[in-house]
């Protein structure tokens, strides 16, 4: 492992697996897919893509990856989950299927879909705490947003406008990084730059 | 004519949220990814779909396989049943509506459908005209058998492709012969230099700014899926293999001898499509596959590839 080019896993069960490795190269980074449990060691950092959380679960399940997710966390593995990847990093999730189960590890209830269907969907500036260079580009497709949060959450942006204004769609606690929304369908790399800093700072 | 056009994306100024745009319309393809859509005629179907990790749910009234069978004119389905399909899960929901036929596509807008797919398996509503899809918030699926229809389809505003296949067949030739098809057609495209790329456009009859973007990105600028006689693990994992980045299964599942064990084995094998252990796995003891068509035998009109212009 070299310090200058951190290896950040992508989980690859299902999701828009390409484009977070298209952006975290953009950031520097080498990206390698994950599917198996020992594909988990060797990593600096891990993100959990966008996709359909369900999925993501059930296969996480079937596929002997929870516990050892789980573990790669709790050892302070740095992890960045977008849409989906946030549901997975939630402790308590509203509005999922009564057996979903998630990796957790941000103090924080998260509502699945809570902007609604896909008619729904929608883009919006957000202002993003600790980024330079003006709002970012918040892109939501079938979104969840975050509900509360503990203590020890720092809440990174918050909606401005729009009936949604307000509510919480990017998170960080520790080592551990969650947006609403999708910045690897952008083009913009700054939230993927934001974490590989600090997948570089955790190596160190 | 005076057709009223449903719900116009808004195009929201400073913070105020824009919907509808092409980016959250591909962008949603683009979360199914590895994913598998099941065909569901029940929401008890829907939950089993559900429960075994697929990624969305396609409600219709009647399998295809049931649709050849019965024939006659299949149309859009019940709104009640589409209904029934969107409160029993939380996965997305898509449904089908006629090619052409833009008022059932309005319809399933109005439901809260979150993907319209164009479909041939339906009865052709217009035999010159697909429907104009830039004029919906709902996203559009829609099939192709080549590059050209893809990119036809992508000009009327689709935001995602499935290769057709013949669908209800059980029968994974046609699915093959497509995808093969397109994306040998979008490597041809990456060879060509700039002046050849204009009769590229005029041979495949589609638009050339279009062609020009396959032929930079060597792949499509939406999400390519594949469709129409999946039927085992195997097959789903031949399509990704094939460069498919997702699988439509229609009558596959629930026209075979355990749907549930099937359907949580085709999700696997997708996920894992280049790693034949697992695949072998999965396809250990699933029972009866749906017994299936050739292709071959199947007179011309009942051809649902043909369907699309």
């Amino acid at each position: 492992m070299s310090s200058s080019t951190p290896v950040v896993g992508v989980l690859a069960l299902q999701g828009d697996v390409r484009e977070h490795a298209v952006a975290l190269a953009e950031a520097d980074a080498l990206a390698r897919p994950v599917r198996r449990p020992e594909e988990l060691a060797d990593l600096d950092g891990l993100v959990i893509p966008g996709g359909e959380s369900t999925t993501m679960s059930n296969l996480a399940l079937a596929f002997g990856l929870m516990e050892p997710l789980r573990a790669r966390v709790a050892e302070g593995l740095p992890v960045y989950g977008s849409c989906a990847g946030m549901i997975m990093l939630a402790d308590k999730i509203l509005d999922g299927r009564d057996d979903q189960q998630s990796v957790g590890g941000i103090d924080m209830t998260v509502r699945r879909n809570a902007f609604g269907r896909q008619n729904e969907s929608f883009e919006s500036p957000v202002d993003f705490a600790g980024l330079e260079g003006g709002p970012l580009h918040g892109v939501f497709i079938r979104a969840p947003w975050v509900e509360s949060v503990g203590a020890g959450v720092q809440v990174l942006a918050e909606l401005s406008g729009g009936p949604a204004a307000g509510r919480v769609v990017a998170v960080r606690q520790g080592n551990l990084l969650a947006t609403s929304f999708h910045p690897e369908l952008t083009g913009d790399h700054r939230v993927h730059a934001y974490f590989v800093d600090l997948v570089r700072a955790a190596a160190r | 004519m005076s057709t009223s056009t449903p719900a116009t994306p808004s195009h929201g100024e400073g913070d105020q949220p824009q919907v509808g745009t092409a980016r959250v319309k591909r962008g949603m393809a683009e979360q199914l990814k590895g994913g598998v859509i099941m065909d569901v005629v029940t929401p008890e179907q829907a939950k089993i779909a559900e429960d075994a990790g697929a990624v969305a749910v396609m409600a219709l009234e009647r399998v295809p396989a049931d649709i050849r069978k019965d024939g006659g004119v299949a149309r859009m389905s019940d709104p009640d049943m589409i209904d029934g399909i969107i409160n029993a899960v939380s996965i997305p929901v898509m449904a089908k509506s006629r090619i052409g036929h833009f008022v059932e596509a309005q319809v399933l807008q109005a439901l809260g459908v979150d993907y319209i797919d164009e479909s041939e398996v339906l009865t052709p509503a217009d035999e010159l005209n697909h429907s104009d899809k830039w004029a919906f918030t709902t996203p559009f699926v829609c099939g192709a058998t080549n590059l050209g229809e893809a990119l036809r389809r992508i000009a009327e505003g689709a935001a995602m492709i499935r290769s057709k296949g013949e669908a209800g067949t059980g029968n994974v030739v046609e699915a093959v012969r497509h995808m093969r098809q397109i994306r040998s057609d979008i490597r041809r495209l990456a060879t060509l230099d700039e002046t050849e790329l204009f009769v590229a456009a005029k041979n495949l009859q589609a638009p050339y700014e279009l062609v020009k973007e396959v032929a930079q990105l060597g792949k499509l600028p939406v999400v390519l899926f594949s469709a129409g006689g999946v039927a085992t693990p195997a097959d789903a994992a031949l399509m990704m293999q094939l460069g498919a980045e997702g699988v439509f299964v229609g009558s596959g599942i629930f026209k075979s001898g355990d749907p549930a064990k099937r359907a949580a084995a085709v999700v696997k094998a997708t996920t894992f499509y280049d790693d034949p252990d697992v695949i072998a796995k999965v396809s250990r003891g699933l029972g009866e596959a749906m017994v299936g068509i050739n292709c071959d035998t199947l007179p011309e009109a009942e051809r649902y590839a043909n369907r699309g212009w």
